[in-house]
């Protein structure tokens, strides 16, 4: 039992820190890439490169002046960014992170938590992620942090509908488990899912797109038109709580479609790989290796976000409802359709 | 009527399926965004690195001390005249005895002051000094935080006597036989210009 605990208190804390590490330095990353697709250089004062730049922000969130509008209702505006950061870290507990490794006679897998329903447990925690949005808004009192939490409310409902969709024809093919774990190990022996889900994968991209609240769908924060959006009363931590948040929840989603659709820690040729270094199985080093693909391809996938932020102006609102509910919803059917069919003539489903 | 090789005749006709779906134009613009990441970056890197100046690029002001280290400004007052922002303000005094180390002539400015803020960095007060008092260097004029620390008093114009500064470089051949005209070289094709027109 005392093992059990250490284990997964180290699991826990590896994870906590990487997660605040991956999103502290993809806000530098968001900045050095936005730089340089627009032919600048991007933060190069702090530190080799700007690397120190996430510090220098975080110090200068920390002592700011912080503001409580004394019409707003103080416990919500308080609790909201909290609410919203703690949903945005939990989603990442089911994230498996490479092969298990063996230390003596157990195996301990390289996750805080095996749920067996996760895909369902992420569904939801993602979507209480947008009450700390909407409290947010609303706990202002403030028009333009209203209609952003508005927005926000409505653009999760509208794309969570699709994400499910899409979700179910992947369940499907990945042989009717829910696991998160499981649904990675499944592409071990074969290809990975993107391979038998590519519409099914584009949906559930504009959908995490649109649930983290990024651009071409960052209609909650809108800059142009809501001052700040949800987040316009907020100063100093909160507000930084909020952006960091927003990272957080880019790096749970990156991993979570590097998972679902990339194979996660698997590669091509992995296998071969291992047999010809003379690996075991439960060797570290694999983990190691695993490990190391899975975070390469999450980073490629943070990496697309922004890139698809710094190209893509944002949607019109009625747009947004309009490829939500009439292109795709209706396409996630069709996905789910073809997949069924697909997945008949291979041999998945027994009717 | 078409003005420019450039300009797109608009329409409302039907768009097709593939701007529908806006997944062409997409990846159309990403594929823009990342070509630029491989692109000449403009960028100066400042403090390290410097863009190059002119020869006669006209900065801060100077108020020279002549060999002995006595002030050669004598408050003519023809710098503030000729200068078409009037940024420069000045009061006179008498040197008294005793001062003759400090100030050249009899007469002195108590108090001489530019306002960087009004000032365009023309040069004409440099043109227009008698004594070859006042200078343009090559140095930029700091920013402030306040208007007020804009404006620049003597303590800040004069020339430290321990740190002279260097205001040859500015002083090219073609400058210096610019200056040697009787009268300014533009004054003189002014002068041209007026005697015509009364002909």
């Amino acid at each position: 039992m005392l093992e059990f605990i250490i284990y997964k208190s180290i699991i826990c804390t590896i994870i906590f820190v990487v997660s605040l590490g991956i999103a502290a330095y993809s806000t530098w990353w968001e900045r050095k890439f936005a730089g340089l697709l627009q032919d600048r250089w991007g933060p190069s004062r702090a530190g080799i490169w700007g690397l120190l730049q996430p510090l220098a922000d975080g110090g200068k969130m920390l002592f700011k002046e912080e503001i409580i509008p004394n019409v707003s209702n103080k416990f919500l505006f308080v609790l909201a960014p909290g609410l919203f950061i703690v949903t945005a870290i939990m989603a990442g507990v089911l994230i498996p992170w490479g092969p298990s490794v063996k230390i003596g006679e157990t195996l301990y897998a390289l996750q805080v938590s095996d749920i067996n329903v996760g895909v369902i447990f992420l569904l939801g925690v993602t979507s209480i992620g947008v009450y700390g949005i909407m409290i947010g808004g609303w706990a202002s009192n403030n028009k333009y942090s209203l209609l952003g939490a508005i927005r926000a409310s409505a653009q999760m409902i509208s794309y969570e509908l699709a994400m499910g969709i899409a979700l179910i024809a992947l369940i499907i093919t990945a042989g009717g488990t829910l696991s998160f774990s499981e649904i990675v190990a499944a592409q071990d022996k074969g290809v990975a899912n993107i391979v038998w889900q590519p519409l099914g994968f584009i949906i559930f991209f504009i959908c995490a797109l649109a649930e983290t609240n990024r651009a071409p769908f960052d209609l909650a924060e809108c800059e142009t038109e809501l001052v700040g959006g949800y987040h316009t009363e907020y100063s100093a931590f909160k507000l930084g709580l909020f952006l960091f948040a927003e990272y957080i929840n880019m790096f749970v989603s990156s991993a979570v479609m590097a998972g679902f659709y990339f194979g996660g820690y698997n590669f091509p040729f992995a296998h071969e790989l291992y047999q010809a270094m003379g690996l075991q199985e439960g060797s570290w080093l694999i983990s190691l290796i695993g490990f190391g693909a899975y975070f390469t391809k999450t980073l490629i996938f943070i990496s697309v976000f922004m890139w698809i932020r710094w190209t893509i102006p944002r949607f019109r609102y009625d747009q947004l409802m309009n490829l939500g509910w009439k292109s795709l919803l209706p396409l996630s059917l069709l996905n789910l359709l073809i997949t069924v069919i697909v997945e008949y003539f291979r041999g998945n489903i027994n009717l | 009527m078409q003005l420019t090789k450039r300009s797109i005749v608009v329409s409302n006709k039907e768009q097709s399926f593939a701007e529908k779906i806006y997944f062409p134009a997409i990846i159309k613009g990403m594929a823009i965004t990342f070509s630029h990441l491989f692109k000449k970056r403009p960028t100066i890197m400042y403090p390290e690195v410097k863009r190059q100046y002119s020869d006669v690029y006209r900065g801060q002001h100077i108020l020279k001390l002549d060999e002995n280290g006595a002030e050669r400004c004598t408050s003519c007052g023809m710098c503030a005249v000729a200068c078409p922002a009037e940024a420069i303000i000045m009061e006179s005094a008498e040197r008294k005895k005793g001062e003759e180390h400090l100030y050249r002539e009899e007469k002195y400015a108590k108090t001489y002051e530019i306002n960087m803020l009004r000032c365009i960095f023309c040069g004409l007060c440099e043109d227009a000094c008698p004594k070859e008092a006042i200078f343009l260097t090559d140095r930029i004029v700091d920013a402030e935080y306040e208007r007020d620390t804009f404006i620049y008093g003597k303590d800040k114009l004069v020339e430290k006597i321990d740190k002279r500064i260097d205001v040859t470089k500015r002083q090219t051949p073609e400058v210096l036989e610019f200056k040697k005209l009787p009268g300014l070289k533009h004054n003189e094709l002014y002068q041209k210009k007026l005697n015509k027109e009364k002909h």
